[in-house]
């Protein structure tokens, strides 16, 4: 009657595999851990792609032939140029269609334009230039140009580190606060406590499992992004893992912290809210956190997202190791023995 | 190696919550071998006085010992020769019968492998599928496989058939039977006379908290005094002289509820003609009247006024 006990039949496997079995037997939970962060990475990129910069619509109201002046103004990359009567140029311009008229007169040159708009500034300045080189102005030094466009500053560098974050954040935080709440509402963790089995084995298999998860995840969005816009990943891969190693583990820690007590799932769902909504406001997942006042600046660094993000961005775009990075890791570690200590001491297994 | 120590003693014991007493000093002991119920309404004390003996509630006083050990002192060891099923325990939906069955097998050092008690709650064809497609009395049986995965020396019940439909509970009941042959002791709570009456050896019935009653099913019905229990309703619900009623020959405590009354009789066959005769001389109409061999539950209903279901 009584079985050998076989490594198969080892507690803490059997409780990993009941995490894998939830996990990949709810098709929803598959596509907000790995898809939805991939898709949004996606349009994100698409949207905000670097592409050359649009022409400014300005009016030239020639009062003579200036078919010199109207060439040399079409000629500029940044201008598009139409020519109108005085009128409709004046009703173009309230209308904004252009963002500035030229109008030529027998004393020389009158700019109409609001000064407020900064592609009417600058319209303005090449206009002008066009103007006083076809009077024959020459630059007394030569200048050369150089352009620079390298992966790492764009748009999309920019925020897949922070969908990365995010996305630790909330696979943690959900995959282990719901697991619990949800096995708490159905008395399972009351069943399972009745039991011989070793509480610490118990919440070892949510890390455990969490971190196959992780493995996947930062694959699966790094990939993608470096696959289809060449995002860089500069720093080494060992650091990387080690960043995304320990945020993982304090954002699991920060999900046992949550579900410690609650005994709905409605419950739950509420504090998460209330702990990652300003995390993906305030902690630079789209923009960077550096726009908020300086004042609350020191209140948004010790978050963890905030950690985290800018460990990754300084791992990812700009190559940094290790000890680069240590004030983040610091504050990361922080949360992860924070939390996990206070979880401890309030969990409430019935 | 015979063990002296009952499974379970409990003695005096006591549990109050914020704004209600649980328990009241209640005194039980569970020998070797027997199948003892807890008998009672809902909120009687059943389910905190099994969780206590399971070491999920801390008592406020008294003194419990299964198997010659403490809560407090053993668990580790307690936990591994109890074997429990809690009232409504949801297993997770998304695991298959046998994968519940192995996740609770690796937590017990010893006992039988998941697809012999797989096959003894006779879910065998069921084995593969997912907790969230069982009926109510498949979950039951899984529960009840959950329980017996450790080869326990002692089995908690708490009402294993609450809510399952007739046939699932005579199901259950079989089963529970034949745990039972193997010499191993249960306690059971229920609120179901017939299950007391069919499985256990012993009962016990509790109300607030107490145990008011104790001996096998047979000596508390005998203790009654009557073998049979008639109950009958007079037309617009007219009063009748209750005195004139209990002076008729052979009939024992009148009750009354909600217009039915209830009385024990010991001879149906002399009580029952003395009986209509009276309610003619009465003036009274019969609007209903049956008989029905005295249970359990009007052992509690004499006991308590009350009705069990009542809650």
């Amino acid at each position: 009657m009584t079985a050998e006990r076989g490594w198969r039949s080892h507690p803490l496997l059997q409780l990993t595999l009941v995490r894998y079995r939830e996990f990949y037997r709810e098709p929803e939970a598959i596509f907000w851990v790995f898809i939805f962060p991939v898709l949004l990475t996606a349009g994100l990129g698409i949207a905000f792609r670097s592409r050359a910069p649009d022409r400014t619509p300005i009016a030239l109201v020639a009062h003579r032939e200036q078919a010199a002046l109207a060439e040399r103004l079409a000629s500029d990359s940044a201008l598009k140029v139409r020519l109108l009567t005085d009128s409709s140029a004046a009703q173009a311009l309230r209308a904004g269609e252009v963002a500035l008229v030229v109008v030529t007169t027998d004393s020389g040159v009158e700019y109409r334009y609001d000064p407020e708009r900064p592609d009417a500034r600058e319209a303005r300045l090449r206009a002008d230039e066009a103007v006083q080189r076809t009077a024959g102005r020459s630059d007394p030094v030569p200048a050369h140009e150089r352009t620079v466009r390298e992966a790492g500053s764009r748009y999309v560098d920019f925020v897949v580190p922070g969908l990365l974050g995010m996305n630790l954040m909330g696979s943690g935080i959900w995959g282990i606060g719901f697991a619990i709440v949800d096995a708490r509402r159905k008395h399972l963790l009351k069943r399972l406590v009745a039991t011989p089995m070793s509480r610490t084995q118990y919440l070892a298999s949510f890390v455990l499992s969490r971190l196959t998860f992780l493995v996947l995840e930062v694959a699966l969005l790094l990939g993608f992004a470096a696959l289809v816009f060449g995002v860089p990943v500069r720093g080494s891969p060992g650091t990387l893992a080690g960043v995304c190693l320990l945020s993982a583990l304090a954002f699991a820690s920060l999900g046992l912290l949550l579900a410690a007590r609650p005994r709905t799932v409605e419950g739950v769902s509420g504090l998460m809210n209330l702990v990652m909504l300003p995390m993906w406001i305030f902690s630079g997942v789209f923009f960077s956190s550096s726009r908020f006042p300086d004042a609350v600046q020191p209140l948004i660094k010790a978050l963890p997202l905030t950690a985290v993000n800018d460990a990754l961005r300084a791992t990812m775009l700009r190559g940094a190791g290790l000890n680069q990075v240590l004030p983040e890791l610091a504050v990361i570690v922080a949360w992860l023995v924070l939390s996990f200590a206070v979880a401890v001491r309030l969990f409430r297994w019935r | 190696m015979p063990d002296p120590a009952p499974p379970l003693f409990i003695r005096q014991l006591r549990k109050s919550y914020a704004d209600v007493v649980a328990v009241d000093g209640l005194d039980l002991t569970v020998h070797a071998g027997e199948c003892f119920g807890l008998l009672g309404p809902n909120g009687a004390g059943k389910t905190t006085t099994i969780e206590i003996c399971e070491g999920l509630t801390v008592p406020d006083s008294g003194e419990v010992v299964i198997l010659g050990r403490r809560w407090g002192r053993d668990d580790r060891t307690l936990r591994e020769l109890l074997g429990i099923s809690l009232q409504e325990t949801q297993f997770s939906e998304k695991l298959t019968v046998a994968e519940t069955v192995q996740l609770f097998r690796s937590f017990y050092r010893r006992g039988p492998d998941p697809a012999t008690v797989i096959e003894l709650v006779q879910l065998t064809e069921k084995a593969s599928s997912r907790v969230g497609q069982l009926s109510g009395g498949q979950r039951q049986r899984l529960a009840l496989a959950c329980a017996l995965v450790g080869d326990p020396e002692l089995l908690f019940l708490d009402e294993p058939t609450t809510g399952l439909d007739p046939q699932s509970r005579r199901q259950l009941w079989e089963l529970i039977e034949g745990f039972r042959a193997g010499g191993r002791a249960i306690l059971l709570t229920t609120h179901y006379m017939e299950e007391a009456e069919r499985l256990c050896d012993r009962v016990a019935i509790i109300d607030h908290g107490r145990v008011i009653a104790e001996g096998t099913p047979r000596e508390l019905i005998a203790s009654l005094g009557a073998e049979h229990v008639l109950e009958f309703a007079v037309a617009d619900g007219a009063t009748l002289d209750a005195s004139a009623l209990a002076g008729v020959a052979g009939v024992g405590p009148i009750g009354r509820d909600d217009g039915t009354w209830r009385v024990q009789v010991s001879e149906l066959h002399q009580a029952m003609p003395a009986l209509l005769g009276e309610l003619r001389r009465q003036g009274a109409q019969l609007s209903e009247l049956r008989t029905h061999s005295a249970t359990l539950e009007d052992v509690f209903v004499s006991l308590t006024g009350r009705q069990l279901r009542d809650g």
